[in-house]
């Protein structure tokens, strides 16, 4: 279908498919050798190698997360000592209106909630998801990348990127297929 | 892992593999896969449906008459202000803990054993949470009206919470707990909900799991946050899971009762909560792995290895009855030295000493590596000991307050049917969840189990020549 014309034709990239983990860390690497920049890998595991060879940094989702849980203790803090001591500030037995030891095991764990929903959230947020629709389903051997299958994409808009070329190029790295990926 | 062929005799169970032999990513998919994607429903799922779905309506019926008549069905009352429904409170938050300790924990201990059977022990913990939630939100008698007093909402007279009292405390912990057990389950399910995307035959199935799996599509980039995320919810989840049962226990530690006013309760809680939780995951994982065939996941090093859990939780549990029963002595306060007797010879006597018995006695058994490798056996003594942890809190709770300070007030508790109706109700509540999720739900995490396999590994860089 896309094989005439391939400027004419909405083109998102040319995909290899490969048998192993490691077939697709070394066709990776040599498409990063070859000065392809804007690739992507899929894979039916997390592998560790496939981001640093690529992407080459790490996501920011740490910072978000320690920004989520300073907020969090903040607002458990914040909530029980307005509440406490400006808002309804009780007399019981005299005891004092702050009495922030109490209120540390609360901002403990709203530290905790919202640690844990910034990483979640910000992980989907920063992966952007939900996302209904993305090319790579087109291709129907893609069903393969969440069982046994792993798969390399060179996309169209890589400066490199020349339809015949790369299909060669990909071809050349061992892969057991490799498919145009209509956009 | 793979030179572990052989270790099939209970005699080198040790070096039982985490995964047996002779599998690839294919087959462990497709083993997981084709539970929820069958077409035809099991007849023993359908039998066990029944029955916990029975039970599931008791608890309605008992729920139900609750609201309509009011607290007083249950049995308790002054002096035993606080039974059954923070008996069983305590019990299924207990219960909980294993999932989160086998998810979190673990993975910062880098224990493989745990891949399979996190997720199913994850849904054990949000159904235990859910099943404790009814009780404190069901003995307030109007649960409608239980916002202004556990949430901090300023009532109509502009009042808050008492944000000093423990019991708001464990508001925060357990709702804390509910939702990142929630969200840390459902963020596992994802990669993998995405498979049943893809293996899905009908339109049906296909939508549904690609409305769940938002997308997903494995790509590095999208591994890399994922596995980052992973590990922050485990490094958050660990001084969480420690936190919560540390603050279900200041519910008793911080009042000034004989029999709960301690400093040991914290860990002794902790501890006696992974205990259960891990007896609760045996009961469940061994009829689970005969029944699905799942033995090539959940191998006799996982039970071995559970087993080991509870024996070591066990002993620190019965650390904790040893110290009590010394404070009472050591104290040289009479009203300690009163609860401690009371515990061991007064009118609850018979369940202090089932107590001991069970949780001190029958516990040794499990230093046997030929009652850990016995799965009948291992099966009773599980259900023993979830049963021996229901009795601590009910020996806790009840003997503690039944001799009052002044022997004027001094009374019995005596559990109602709807006592009774309400705990076996939650039970119900517990399988039926349970049930539902091993029908619809991928039960042991496909693409955790595939990267213990030797064809996940990767040559190391410097090796990776051509």
């Amino acid at each position: 279908m896309a094989h005439a014309a391939p400027h004419e034709n909405p083109l998102y990239g040319v995909m290899a498919e490969f048998d192993s983990v490691q077939a697709l860390v070394d066709g990776s690497k040599r498409a990063v050798a070859a000065g392809f920049t804007r690739m992507e890998a899929y894979s039916p595991i997390p592998v560790e190698e496939l981001n640093d060879i690529i992407h080459k940094k790490r996501t920011k989702l740490s910072t978000l997360t320690l920004m989520g849980g300073l907020t969090g203790m903040a607002t458990g803090f914040g909530l029980q000592y307005w509440a406490s001591a400006i808002e309804y500030p009780m007399n019981v037995g005299g005891r004092p209106y702050a009495t922030w030891t109490a209120f540390v095991i609360p901002s403990y764990e709203l530290t905790i909630l919202f640690s844990a929903l910034t990483a979640a959230i910000g992980m989907f947020a920063l992966n952007g998801l939900p996302q209904p629709y993305h090319p790579v389903f087109n291709v129907e051997r893609f069903s393969m990348a969440s069982s046994d299958k792993f798969f390399l994409v060179i996309e169209a808009h890589d400066p490199m990127f020349d339809h015949g070329a790369t299909t060669r190029f990909l071809q050349e790295q061992g892969a057991k297929g490799v498919y145009d990926v209509a956009a | 892992m793979a030179n572990n062929v052989h270790a099939q005799s209970t005699a080198t169970a040790v070096l039982d593999p985490v995964i047996a032999p002779g599998h690839d990513f294919e087959t462990v998919t497709e083993a997981v896969a084709q539970i929820p994607l069958a077409r035809r429903t099991p007849l023993g799922w359908v039998f066990g449906f029944l029955i916990a779905f029975a039970l599931l309506m008791g608890l309605q019926l008992a729920l139900g008459n609750l609201l309509l008549t009011g607290i007083g069905i249950w049995g308790n009352n002054v002096p035993v202000g606080w039974a059954f429904d923070i008996i069983n409170f305590v019990w299924w938050i207990g219960i909980g803990h294993a999932g989160t300790l086998i998810s979190a924990i673990l993975l910062l201990f880098k224990q493989q054993w745990r891949m399979s059977i996190s997720r199913f022990a994850e849904a054990m913990t949000i159904f235990a949470v859910a099943c404790a939630a009814i009780f404190p939100i069901f003995h307030t008698g109007r649960p409608w009206l239980a916002a202004y007093w556990l949430f901090p909402y300023p009532n109509t007279m502009g009042l808050w919470p008492q944000f000093r009292s423990p019991l708001i405390w464990d508001v925060f912990a357990v709702s804390t707990y509910a939702t990142v057990s929630v969200v840390f389950w459902y963020v596992g399910l994802v990669p993998d909900l995405a498979t049943m995307r893809d293996r899905a035959i009908s339109t049906f199935k296909k939508r549904v799991f690609g409305v769940l799996s938002l997308g997903w599509r494995g790509s590095a980039r999208h591994w890399h946050r994922y596995e980052v995320a992973s590990l922050i919810l485990a490094g958050i989840s660990t001084p969480l899971v420690l936190s919560v049962h540390t603050v279900v226990s200041f519910d008793f530690a911080v009042s000034v009762l004989p029999g709960w006013h301690a400093t040991i309760f914290p860990p002794y809680f902790v501890a006696g909560a992974i205990y259960s939780g891990f007896a609760m995951v045996l009961s469940l994982a061994i009829p689970i792995r005969a029944a699905y065939r799942l033995e090539d996941f959940i191998t006799m090093r996982h039970i071995d290895n559970m087993a080991k859990v509870m024996l070591a939780t066990g002993l620190m549990v019965g650390y904790g009855y040893v110290m009590e029963a010394f404070f009472g002595w050591y104290s040289a306060n009479q009203y300690e030295r009163f609860m401690i007797w009371n515990r061991m010879t007064g009118p609850y006597a018979w369940s202090y000493w089932t107590l001991i018995s069970v949780n001190i006695g029958m516990v040794q058994l499990l230093w046997f590596q030929a009652v850990r490798q016995n799965l009948k056996l291992l099966f009773v003594v599980s259900l023993f000991v979830n049963f021996g942890m229901w009795l601590e809190r009910f020996v806790i709770i009840v003997t503690s307050l039944h001799r009052d300070f002044l022997p004027s007030s001094w009374g019995m508790y005596y559990p109602t049917r709807w006592d009774l109706l309400t705990y076996f109700g939650t039970i119900g509540l517990f399988l039926t969840l349970f049930f539902l999720f091993m029908r619809f739900v991928p039960m042991i995490s496909m693409f955790e189990v595939r990267t213990l396999l030797p064809q996940a590994k990767v040559k190391p860089e410097h090796h990776g020549g051509h």
